[in-house]
């Protein structure tokens, strides 16, 4: 296997086959749902919110292994952190926690998790790195 | 010679050719890269032989200038060159006159065409389309269109499908019940499935068509490129092709029709050249086929498409078929012997050189990804046919598909890396 394969195991197959904060919640302070129309990747998450915090987020929805996985990973770095620091996460912080190189199709991929956290929460519908185009 | 498509399979082809000395003429698949390349998504696009490249450059190097208009050497002999490669499309596919051949920008806009300058002037309020549910989106959205707008004013028209079968193919008991009511004006359909590669029985949904008083319009924009094609022997009314999938450039397309279809029909879009005398109070329309042709044509790219249409009759288009059925034959028991693999599609006999395919426990999406690790490239998503999927209960496939220049070695390419795949993923 190549360097890349590896890294892909390591990184995204295991949050795939075992995803962190997979599921819903029962009853949500807000819940948000996003997809990508070229591929029908999907991705719900349910979030608690109190004293400015993300007090506890779930995700569920079907996709490739990326955004599953991009998607686990965002639950499991937000959970229990202020709003104001999960704001500031940027596309290059997802790309980073995937740890692998993405080709410009896969990015939408990698980054729908990110985009539904941000329109969800902050009424920020655009992708992310794309706020300016 | 290939029975008219539609109908009984391949005889042996009188005619043959090196598929290796067909590569050579291939700048992409010829020039060293670093590294190799797999090319399997024809279906998409096909690749371009240097003959178009060349024919498209030396018209822009020798004789750039608008057609129709200038009474200069160069200009006329744009205007030659364009008319020129019209006049080979128009034999290519078995045309009665060059003047049944309406350059478009691409299959898509070759059917807006219908939509639009026909179905628009002749449907009425409780008319119906026949559609099926294996259509590419672009024969799909222009009708649905059309029908919104229709239903939103009060005059409705009713769309039907044919439905599909688990193995892709078109049930056509259920047409005489589609049509039964005499409501029908339309029927649409695609010859060759994109997804599938099932090649459709136009020939017979044609006659049960006509004799329903339907007229019938053929999306060939994947047999055209494969299959020989006399558009008359189809039994169609409308034909759409596009050249990007013909070895040609995009940004061109044909819509074939019965002259005296074209002749009956208001023009589709206002402009410059498709008018024959304007005043300021309305317009002439102009004789065919340049009644259909507004404004500034994409003069670079027919004469590209009469060059590749020039490199397909050279090949031979039954021989074009041999070699696509050929290799699906050789590709189809490879891909099936690997574990979780399941292939999508009829059987060999009944169709062109469309492979689709699931991996269990992979999205498709990851195995192209995988797959282009190895520099093999191959579709993967709805291919723009979402209610085929949806019938056939699968999000999204990979699909494989070929051309005159794809070899083995890219099918096993493809197999190496499916093995990879399922490693990665270890399943
Ligand atoms: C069956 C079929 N119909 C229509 C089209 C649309 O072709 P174009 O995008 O060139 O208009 C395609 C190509 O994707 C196709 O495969």
């Amino acid at each position: 296997m190549s360097e890349w394969d590896e890294l892909f195991r390591e990184n995204i197959l295991d949050h795939y086959r075992n995803p962190r904060n997979r599921g819903v919640l029962e009853h949500p302070d807000l819940t948000y749902e996003d997809a990508n129309p070229l591929c029908g990747d999907r991705i719900r998450m349910d979030f608690k919110i109190s004293d400015g915090r993300i007090e506890e987020v779930r995700f569920s929805g079907h996709g490739c292994s990326i955004s599953q996985a991009s998607a686990s990973m965002l639950c499991e770095e937000i959970e229990g952190k202020p709003l104001d620091e999960v704001k500031k996460l940027s596309r290059e912080d997802v790309l980073e926690m995937l740890g692998i190189e993405l080709g410009p199709v896969r990015l939408k991929c990698a980054l729908l998790a990110l985009k539904t956290l941000k329109a969800g929460v902050y009424g920020l519908p655009q992708w992310p790195g794309e706020e300016d185009a | 010679m290939v029975p008219a498509p539609g109908s009984a399979p391949a005889p042996a082809p009188a005619r043959t050719f090196d598929a290796r000395a067909v590569r050579a003429q291939f700048p992409i698949l010829r020039e060293p890269r670093e590294q190799p390349l797999f090319y399997l998504d024809s279906a998409a696009t096909s690749q371009k032989p240097d003959a178009v490249l060349q024919a498209m450059d030396r018209y822009y190097s020798t004789c750039n200038a608008n057609i129709h208009r200038g009474v200069y050497a160069i200009a006329e002999q744009a205007t030659a060159a364009y008319e020129d490669a019209r006049r080979r499309v128009a034999a290519f596919v078995g045309a009665g006159s060059p003047r049944e051949i309406i350059f478009t920008r691409n299959s898509t806009e070759a059917i807006n065409l219908v939509a639009y300058a026909w179905a628009r002037s002749t449907l009425r309020a409780g008319d119906a389309i026949v559609l099926t549910e294996m259509e590419h989106h672009s024969n799909l959205v222009p009708w649905h269109m059309l029908a919104e707008e229709w239903n939103a004013r009060g005059t409705a028209i009713e769309l039907r499908f044919i439905p599909i079968t688990p193995q892709g193919e078109l049930d056509l008991s259920v047409l005489p019940a589609l049509l039964a009511d005499g409501r029908v004006k339309l029927v649409s359909v695609v010859h060759v499935s994109n997804v599938l590669g099932t090649i459709n029985p136009v020939v017979e949904i044609a006659r049960q068509a006509h004799a329903a008083g339907a007229r019938v319009l053929i999306d060939a924009s994947q047999s055209v490129p494969h299959l020989p094609i006399e558009v008359r022997e189809l039994g169609a009314d409308f034909v759409a092709f596009t050249g990007h999938k013909m070895l040609g450039p995009t940004g061109i397309g044909v819509l074939w029709a019965r002259r005296e279809i074209l002749e009956a029909m208001p023009p589709f879009m206002g402009g410059g050249e498709m008018i024959r005398e304007v005043k300021l109070s309305g317009s002439k329309w102009n004789e065919l086929p340049w009644k259909f042709e507004a404004g500034t044509m994409p003069i670079a790219e027919a004469i590209g498409l009469g060059a590749a249409v020039d490199y397909l009759t050279a090949l031979g288009m039954d021989a074009v078929f041999a070699h696509d059925r050929e290799l699906t034959a050789y590709a189809l028991p490879r891909l099936a012997a690997i574990p979780g693999v399941r292939l999508m599609g009829p059987a060999l006999e009944r169709r062109a050189g469309v492979v689709a395919f699931t991996l269990e426990g992979v999205h498709p999406h990851d195995v192209a990804t995988v797959l282009d690790r190895d520099g093999v490239a191959v579709r993967a998503g709805h291919h723009c046919a979402m209610p085929l999927h949806e019938k056939l209960g699968v999000p999204a496939s990979a699909r494989a598909s070929f051309h005159c220049y794809s070899v083995p070695e890219d099918v096993d390419a493809l197999v190496r890396g499916l093995h990879r795949t399922r490693h990665v993923f270890g399943s």
